[in-house]
């Protein structure tokens, strides 16, 4: 059995999951945790993409058993549910970002990282990291408005999201 | 007037008829609307609002919310003054889920704060049509959706008449509440609910629709309704459902497109890790063919495992010896070489129309001839095809994001032999449509699958692979033209040659044929439309836009070629061949009418700068297009260096659809859409050889990032006309635009779709 800390909660996989099997179809079909979406399945799209210890990676490509024993944050994970959405989840509402919706947990998750790692990026700065995130309905002008958006609001507030 | 509707050309038969239907149950309506109808085909509105009270709470939704008050199929208010409004058409991403219940939300005037808005059940008879295609949800739904609004506000006001014994005509309502001035009393919608139901519905006729200008909803920008469980990653799409004890599936199709299975290694398969099942499933029918109700399954093997990625992994096992007889040995190669022939024997060509004196004209004038070349493209919706099924002998429930969901009803019912109130079908939202998911195959493989794996509840995942090897894509074609310019510099004739693909070699495939009167051909007396046709069993099918999106990059592109060498202005030019401002179909309030072309095109311009100074290698480049009633006029800003690269800075777009409904749904959707055209001009192409598509995945197919999306100024002139749909029409003109800059930066042409294949890259 593997143990994995996910969202702040220990969760269990059981021994019929091969160790091997990616960390998003663990989330997916073995947790349940169904918002963090497949689109390719080799690392071009990243609407997979969750948090390693605060990093953005690609959850398809990632074995579970090399995900035990480190901090795995999801969508799901963002605010507790029924509590304050976080100042990029707000903002992607504000911005009205989603068009068909299947990429943006990965984009959101993706932005939330490059928020707490650069607070006030400039337009090249996003582009430049969210380039990783494929958007097939082309929503990428709302997607860094909501990101400036999100910026301003982490400013006013002092850093907290 | 002769008709408010001409069909759209392009769209598959299934949708042409949906259109006709719903709009001859529009026409028949307000002509008789004094009459009470009661058996409307396609009038389920109307139908439901004859009935009793009594009748009106058994259509209520299955799992009405409780207390709920259903004043008609769309709108239930509960005693906490909460409103639920049902979205009857599925949500693909082109913003309906959220428009369409505005649209009742206006009339009604209810507090959109307070509205829920839930997906409606599948029935022909509430709802009539329930469809996501050829931007048709907007123009069929306005009237009806107008009327539910409106006459269940007369039922709360009337409700509240009786209750204060005062005349209806002295209450006003506003954001869920009905208000009388003179007694200075109010009641919400909630309070006033249970007692509306139990009145008699109003004829839709005698009650009063909003002048636009009173409007407090329409035009505003509304954030999506499902945007909260899209941002905290709540279950919502089709590979989101799950069912206790289900299994998860996949299904493996012969590279060679329509190949049939000879024998697998099934025993070793079930052998495998978590895999639970496998078998081979036979061809039914006709899955080559695009035909949203099937009954069709290809040739394939499923294997069924306790998750997707045990079954992805079995599948990887797979050894397949495939019957080949019937395949498609079709080569991309070979077509071209093909076209090549075709475009040299116009004289032996199918004259699909012609007007006046083409080849005097062409005599008489300075000649220009090009060759148009698109390739092949696939849909590539982000969340790969996918259906969740539970067979239960003599039933079935369906979960899935089609985007014809009536349609696949009909086909599993027919697949099964199942009577149609034996298949229940759950419509959930769908990572993107782009006409994919008018296709139901996935729906049919998963009904098929768990009934064979015995009535066990399966979801059919696809992978990306399955997704882009098979997929009813955007038919690749050419354009052969001649054109000419007469001694005034005007375009005196026009001669456009379409050479595409056929599977019977009569008629075009689905989304492969052009209409005789297409653009330029409606707008000029000298006029001929050629045709000829390549053999081929590669799947097509509607891809947004259908027609549009290749033929506008060809005629656009090519009108351009034609105000070159006549040494015009391009804006004067175009101007000058729309001409006169009248519909181009005589009273057709649905077709091309020059004088809103004229005017989107030269606002364009206006906005765009058009004939500014601009650096050395950048240009503006111009394009307009009709298409889904809709009026799209685009200016692209292009740099282009020396090895090729191209930079677009910004795109205009000046649209006419009429009143915008959600200015932010709207604006969303023409930028998305110009993104979405500078990918498939800039590099994406499906290509394939001995019947076997080459591109797998997204290493070979390069869908535009954040990091090469233009700025795109979107403005809409909300003109008089009734509203038409915006998920489809501003993608056409953007190609073009962009070619069309390119060649005035450099002077070098662009013949083909994509950009990359003349050399280009982004």
């Amino acid at each position: 059995m593997l143990s994995l800390n996910i969202n702040g909660q220990t969760m269990h996989v059981g021994d019929d999951v091969d160790p091997k099997t990616p960390l998003l179809w663990v989330l997916r079909d073995s947790l349940g945790l169904v918002g963090t979406k497949y689109g390719c399945g080799v690392g071009q799209c990243s609407a997979c993409t969750v948090h390693l210890n605060g990093v953005p990676i690609q959850s398809c490509q990632v074995p579970v058993e090399s995900a035990v024993g480190q901090r795995i944050t999801t969508i799901e994970g963002l605010s507790a549910p029924g509590a304050t959405l976080t100042a990029v989840q707000q903002a992607w509402i504000e911005e009205d970002v989603p068009q068909c919706g299947y990429c943006q947990a990965g984009q959101i998750m993706r932005a939330t990282a490059l928020l707490a790692r650069t607070p006030n990026p400039t337009d090249e700065q996003i582009s430049t990291d969210m380039a990783a995130n494929l958007c097939r309905c082309g929503t990428y002008t709302r997607i860094r408005k909501a990101i400036h958006n999100a910026a301003a609001k982490i400013a006013k507030t002092g850093g907290a999201s | 007037m002769s008709s408010p509707f001409e069909p759209n050309p392009y769209l598959p038969e299934y949708l042409q008829k949906i259109e006709a239907e719903r709009a001859e149950a529009a026409l028949a309506m307000s002509r008789r609307s004094f009459i009470k109808i009661t058996g409307l085909a396609g009038g389920g509105l109307v139908l439901a609002m004859s009935m009793g009270p009594g009748a009106r709470q058994a259509l209520a939704q299955t799992k009405s919310p409780a207390e709920a008050a259903s004043l008609n199929p769309y709108v239930q208010i509960r005693p906490d003054n909460t409103v639920v409004l049902y979205a009857k058409n599925p949500e693909v991403g082109q913003g309906v889920k959220t428009s369409l219940p505005m649209i009742v939300a206006e009339e009604l005037d209810a507090d959109w704060q307070k509205v829920e808005v839930r997906q409606a059940v599948i029935d022909a008879k509430l709802y009539g049509p329930q469809v996501a295609g050829g931007s048709t949800s907007t123009p069929t739904n306005w009237d009806p959706l107008r009327k539910a609004g409106a006459t269940a506000r007369a039922m709360l006001v009337a409700a509240a008449a009786k209750q204060w014994n005062v005349p209806a005509s002295e209450l006003t309502t506003e954001n869920s509440v009905v208000h009388h001035a003179k007694s200075n009393r109010s009641a919400t919608y909630g309070e006033l609910a249970e007692l509306a139901a139990t009145l008699p519905v109003p004829d839709a006729a005698s009650v009063p629709l909003k002048p636009r200008g009173s409007y407090r909803l329409l035009g505003k920008r509304i954030t999506g309704v499902d945007n909260p469980k899209i941002v905290t990653g709540q279950p919502l799409f089709g590979i989101d459902h799950r069912v206790d004890g289900m299994l998860f599936a996949t299904f493996t199709k012969a590279p060679a497109i329509g190949a049939k299975v000879k024998s697998a290694n099934i025993e070793e398969i079930k052998k495998l890790r978590g895999v639970k099942d496998a078998f081979i499933v036979e061809q039914k029918g006709d899955h080559i063919a695009f035909s949203p109700a099937g009954p069709a399954v290809a040739s394939g093997v499923a294997i069924l495992a306790t998750t997707t990625w045990a079954a992805m992994q079995a599948k990887k096992q797979l050894k397949i010896e495939w019957d080949e007889t019937d395949a498609s040995k079709d080569s991309w190669t070979d077509y071209r070489k093909q076209a090549a022939a075709f475009a040299t024997k116009p004289a032996a060509a199918q004259v699909l129309g012609q007007a006046g004196d083409v080849d005097g004209a062409f005599a008489a004038g300075k000649t220009v001839e090009a060759m148009y070349t698109y390739h092949y493209v696939s849909h590539a919706d982000l969340e790969p095809q996918n259906t969740t099924a539970w067979f239960k002998g003599d039933s079935i429930e369906i979960w899935t994001p089609s985007q014809t969901p009536q349609a696949a009803v009909d086909g599993v019912a027919a697949l099964l032999g199942l009577p149609k109130d034996k298949v229940t079908l759950h419509q959930l939202r769908g990572g993107g449509g782009f006409g994919r998911r008018l296709a139901n195959d996935a729906v049919l493989e998963a009904a098929a699958i768990s009934k064979q794996a015995g009535g066990i509840p399966v979801k059919v995942q696809w992978m990306r692979e399955d997704d882009m090897t098979f997929d009813y894509y955007r038919p690749g074609g050419f354009h052969s033209f001649k054109a000419s310019v007469d001694k005034a510099g005007k375009l005196s004739a026009w001669q456009g040659h379409l050479i595409t693909v056929s599977r019977d070699g009569k008629t075009p495939m689905t989304a492969a044929n052009i209409a005789p009167t297409e653009f330029p051909a409606n707008v000029l007396a000298n006029q001929r439309m050629l045709q000829s046709l390549i053999a081929s069993k590669i799947p097509t099918g509607p891809w947004r836009a259908p027609g549009s999106n290749a033929i506008a990059f060809a005629v656009q592109s090519f009108l351009h070629e034609c105000s070159v060498a006549a040494k015009r202005d391009h804006l004067e030019f175009v101007l000058e061949v729309m001409g006169e401002p009248r519909f181009t179909v005589p009273d057709n309030l649905r077709a091309l009418h020059t004088g809103r072309a004229a005017n989107v095109i030269k606002t364009v311009a206006q906005r765009a700068g058009w004939g500014r100074e601009l650096p050395k290698g950048t240009a503006l480049g111009l394009a307009f297009h009709f298409s889904h009633a809709g009026h799209f006029a685009e200016v692209a800003e292009v740099s282009v260096d020396a090895k090729k690269k191209v930079t677009v800075h910004k795109v205009w777009v000046v649209a006419d659809i009429g009143p915008v409904v959600n200015m932010s749904g709207a604006e969303n959707q023409c930028q998305g859409s110009v993104v979405d055209a500078l990918s498939t001009a800039m590099g994406l192409k499906i290509t394939f050889e001995k019947g076997r598509v080459e591109q797998t995945n997204f290493d070979k197919y390069p869908i535009v990032r954040i990091d090469k999306a233009p700025e795109v100024d979107v403005h809409f002139i909300q003109s008089e006309y009734p509203p038409t749909g915006c998920g489809e029409p501003a993608f056409p003109p953007a190609a073009p635009a962009i070619a069309n800059a390119i060649y005035t930066a450099t002077g070098q042409r662009i013949r083909t779709l994509p950009f990359s294949t003349e050399g280009y890259t982004l």
